[in-house]
């Protein structure tokens, strides 16, 4: 064992900053009065835009560290960046949010830096034990921020998901062991050589490999293991789904992007039936509920798992060596794309969510767009960059993923995932219909960091959708090998 | 930045301006509003002009080619590539010219939110002339399904009673076809490393030749853009998303739906289904001809059957689009020439239909077919724009419908492709019943004694604005009619080019 080095502690650069942050922000949050946690909110958007800086110069970095526990390379510059711009929106969003609600406390920010640390760590975690640590990093501080407004809702939301999370946390550790069973190593590369040279056959690598499958399902909220979302996203403060509904399901597929694509290529054609089907299932079971959904929280809830089944699409050739890059980006440029309309939707939920859980209902939002046309339009490019409609970013990142699966030679899995985009479409042009096409008298909050995170949200959406270059190659570089 | 200053990029994008300009107008001042759209359309409509003087009829090839590498990073090779020729430069031109008359067509008819219904508007012209140029098959997915979304609002927002169950029908309608489409354009795409389409007319052969992309798989594809355009036509039996459409909508939607909306579909066959595949167009123009000669007939008897107005010229509609797929599928130069020349004449004498049918619903409220009766008596001006519309409609020689359909029946009788001069036959029956329902329509509305609403409304005829709108249609069904030679130059160039890649 070598002590560590200086180029260990940069690789991990960005979460370091984070990590001291969060713990010196939880002293100083001791002194800062009640009723002013803004400032705890302004300190803590401080300390993620600085991590951001710090990760932003690392783009185009490689390296390695503690004994290659640890991997930076353009993979987890983009996921981190990716992590921490959501941070910020999710910050951008509880400001005003908690304050009005009445659950402003200090913990909330800090909470969601622990959260976000975690993140970090599941994107550049290149040993399974990492992934485990990084797992119930990121997990713990989001079962406490779920029942933080200590509503009955909202505690059941908490426990909820504290106990199916628990259970699945078994599953990856359970995965775990027997992948070092099977491979004597939880070093990804290591894992690799072994499995390369055991070949397909070995059954104790594939069900490990496939209990470490159940366990990311449940953080992106694949079918069938998705029962928790709906009540977790509901139950829970809007700011805090918000944030649950990209960071979590972005960590979720940056780790199983990373586990999948560097340790288990070998044994991809034992897997790809079952990622197939788990696909296939997540865009049909996701979609079709959300249609009868009549509260917006939910129907968005089941629109985030509808969108990991399309993420995981792409995924499914990932053991084809010409597809597997684009397999990898695909997924990583969409999520960009859904955090980006993910965040402007919660804003302009948060925007018309009053106490005691109402304004939730679609209907609420008829009459949107005489009232507040602003926030009506962007609301639309929201739910059109959801369908996948031009000219926005959902677009351009759907024909991406379906291009990975197609040319994986997945024709019928693309023609599924076409099909349900179809039915999406029903549910959320619901809301554009309410909001333009009825009568209605919305009452709107006017906070500045909401309507920032709308406009600006709104307006990379569509113009992003016409120059994706940069974000094509940032994506493309972010290859795993 | 140079893009920026090519004709068709300006021709395409510049209602963008209006709307930017709109954007910032205070919605309560309609009138300014309703000009600033005008003029906008107008400015657009001159700059076609400018690029149709450009534009080189004895060249079959793409013209006045603005093509800039627009996607090429991560494998991916997509072009920002617009271009005319022969077969799209009359149906870009319809397009400008009828936008101009639809908003003038709504002066007094849109009095709720004008500033977002001008925005759609313009909007949705920038779509409509992005379909008829793009030349790269990414570039024109976007444009073909953006064109949806404004008309979605359109119809939703301004449109009939029951306006939201038509908006939702007609999106959710075309998006399944389009999706279709999306897949077969990104399979296309894997395969010949290219979304630019001559590129891909260059490479696609030897990909057929080889079995790289075997018979059916290019059958599969034809039937994946098939299914797009088909719905857009609309085709029999995917129409049923139409009448709906139309009566919901309001009277400037139904013109450019039926006007120009509906070439879209008819126009990706010819400029998509039938040069990048080939061998497939030609096994499958039996059956479309079949499934056109059904349509013609079915559109035109349903048509006979209805009580409102508008949904009698929606019927037509399929009926008459019928006729143009009948002539693209007889690949031979009169059908396909003549198909083309009966889209511009669709969008003319149907949407002058829709455009008098919504200047007349202005006043009464009503399109019920039995409570009109003798309006020539009382509207003299209406009526007589009204006759020839609806002469040019049914196919009368001396007016556009008329040239159109026979070469198009010229074309269907002789074609190889059809295999059987049957198809032709039955749909000549179809021009007859077109005038059955078009002459009784007429006979009900304009004749006869006085209706109830003839009786107890104190109607005016058509004011200056309105008849400076349908004029400008009246003089291009004449011109169309005594003499299309003109038309069919500009045409036949590049359909001589279109078939003869075709395995005849």
């Amino acid at each position: 064992m070598t002590p560590p080095t200086f180029f260990d502690f940069y690789s991990l650069l960005p979460y370091i900053i984070l990590t001291v942050w969060a713990c010196i922000l939880l002293l100083v949050d001791l002194y800062i009065p009640k009723g002013r946690k803004g400032i705890t909110a302004v300190l803590a958007a401080i300390g993620i835009a600085v991590s951001l800086g710090y990760s932003i110069t690392q783009t185009g970095i490689e390296a390695r560290g503690f004994t290659d526990m640890i991997s930076l390379d353009g993979f987890s510059t983009f996921a981190n960046v990716l992590l921490l711009a959501s941070g910020l929106f999710s910050i951008a969003l509880a400001y005003g949010y908690t304050k009005r609600m009445g659950i402003e406390r200090g913990e909330y920010y800090t909470l969601l830096l622990f959260s976000l640390t975690g993140m970090m760590l599941m994107a550049q975690a290149s040993d399974l034990i990492i992934v485990f640590l990084a797992l119930e990093l990121l997990s713990i501080p989001l079962y406490v921020l779920s029942a933080i407004s200590r509503k009955l809702q909202s505690e059941e939301s908490g426990l909820k998901y504290f106990l199916l999370g628990a259970f699945a946390s078994g599953f990856v550790v359970y995965g775990t062991a027997l992948i070092f069973g099977a491979t004597g190593s939880t070093n990804l590369s290591v894992i690799f050589t072994q499995a390369a040279s055991v070949g397909t056959s070995n059954l104790l690598l594939t069900i490990g490999a496939a209990l470490l499958l159940v366990g990311f399902g449940f953080k992106v909220a694949a079918v069938p293991f998705h029962m928790w979302t709906p009540d977790v996203y509901q139950g829970a403060p809007t700011s805090v789904t918000a944030f649950m509904a990209a960071g979590a399901k972005i960590a979720g597929f940056v780790a199983l992007f990373r586990v999948f694509a560097t340790a288990f290529p070998s044994i991809a054609s034992n897997l790809t039936d079952i990622l197939w089907a788990l696909s296939a299932l997540t865009m049909i079971v996701g979609n079709l509920i959300a249609i009868s959904q009549t509260n917006i929280k939910r129907m968005l809830a089941y629109s985030a798992i509808a969108h990991a089944g399309y993420v995981l699409m792409a995924f499914v050739p990932y053991g084809n060596e010409t597809v597997s890059a684009t397999a990898v980006a695909a997924g990583l440029f969409y999520l960009a794309a859904y955090a980006l309309s993910n965040f402007g939707s919660w804003a302009v939920v948060i925007a018309l969510e009053k106490s005691e859980g109402r304004g939730l209902g679609i209907d609420d939002y008829a009459g949107l767009a005489k009232k507040y046309p602003a926030l009506a339009l962007c609301m639309t490019v929201f739910m059109l960059s959801l369908i996948g409609f031009p000219p926005t970013l959902g677009m351009v990142g759907k024909f991406y993923l379906f291009r990975s699966a197609i040319a994986g030679g997945f024709t019928g899995l693309a023609l599924i995932g076409v099909i349900t985009s179809l039915i999406s479409a029903y549910y959320y042009l619901r809301v554009v219909v309410n909001m333009y096409m009825k009568e209605g008298d919305p009452d709107v909050e006017r906070e500045p960091w909401l309507g920032l995170t709308t406009s600006v949200t709104a307006i990379a959406t569509v113009v992003v959708s016409f120059v994706p270059q940069f974000l094509f190659l940032l994506a493309y570089t972010a290859v795993l090998r | 930045m140079e893009f920026l200053l090519q004709p068709l990029t300006i021709l395409t994008f510049l209602p963008l301006a209006g709307v930017l300009v709109l954007a910032f107008i205070d919605p309560g001042r309609k009138n300014v509003i309703r000009w600033i759209a005008l003029v906008t359309s107008l400015v657009t409509f001159l700059v076609s002009l400018w690029v149709f003087s450009m534009f080189e009829s004895s060249n079959p090839d793409l013209q006045l080619e603005a093509k800039y590498p627009w996607i090429q990073v991560a494998g991916w090779n997509i072009y920002y590539y617009l271009a005319v020729d022969g077969l799209s430069i009359l149906l870009v031109m319809l397009t400008a010219f009828l936008t101009p008359i639809s908003i003038l067509s709504t002066w007094s008819a849109v009095e709720d939110r004008v500033k977002d219904f001008m925005i759609f508007f313009l909007l949705l012209e920038v779509g409509m002339t992005g379909v008829f140029l793009a030349q790269d098959l990414f570039l024109f997915y976007i444009f073909w399904e953006f064109t949806l979304v404004p008309m979605y609002f359109l119809i939703g927002i301004w449109g009939g009673p029951r306006r939201v169950y038509a908006a939702i029908k007609f999106f959710l309608y075309t998006m399944a076809g389009s999706i279709l489409m999306l897949v077969a354009i990104i399979f296309l795409g894997i395969k010949a490393d290219t979304f630019n389409v001559p590129t891909m007319l260059v490479r696609l052969p030897d990909l057929y030749a080889t079995g790289t992309i075997p018979a059916s798989v290019q059958m599969m594809l034809f039937i994946a853009f098939a299914a797009a355009f088909a719905i857009k036509v609309p085709m029999w039996p995917l129409h049923s998303w139409l009448p709906d459409a139309h009566v919901e909508a309001p009277t400037a939607g139904s013109v450019i739906l039926a006007g120009v909306l509906l070439k879209m579909g008819t126009y990706g066959f010819l400029r998509f289904n039938l040069p990048l595949f080939p061998d497939a167009s030609v096994q499958a123009a039996p059956w479309i001809a079949l499934l056109a000669t059904i349509g013609i007939i079915y559109g035109a008897a349903v048509s006979y059957a209805q009580s409102d107005v508008k949904k009698l010229v929606a019927y037509s509609s399929v009926s008459h689009l019928g006729f143009v797929m009948l002539g693209l599928f007889a690949l031979n130069p009169e059908g396909v020439a003549g198909a083309i020349l009966q889209m511009v004449n669709h969008g003319l004498s149907t949407g002058a239909l829709f455009l008098l049918v919504g200047m007349i619903y202005e006043q009464t409220h009503t399109r019920e077919i039995k409570e009109y009766g003798g309006l020539w008596k009382i509207t003299p001006i209406f009526g007589t724009i009204m006759l020839i519309a609806s002469l040019s409609s049914m196919g009368l020689p001396g007016l556009n419908g008329f040239v159109g359909e026979f070469t198009i029946l010229l074309g269907a009788f002789g074609s190889e492709a059809i295999g059987n001069p049957w198809y032709a036959g039955i749909s000549a029956l179809g021009v007859i019943m077109a005038a059955v329902y078009i002459l009784y329509m007429f006979q009900k509305v304009f004749l006869g004694p006085a209706g109830e609403i003839t009786h107890h409304h104190e109607l005016k005829d058509l004011n200056w604005r309105e008849i400076i709108t349908a004029i400008p249609l009246v003089v291009f069904m004449f011109w169309i009619g005594l003499y299309p030679k003109p038309f069919f130059d500009i045409l036949a160039p590049a359909v001589e080019k279109l078939l003869s890649t075709l395995p005849l």
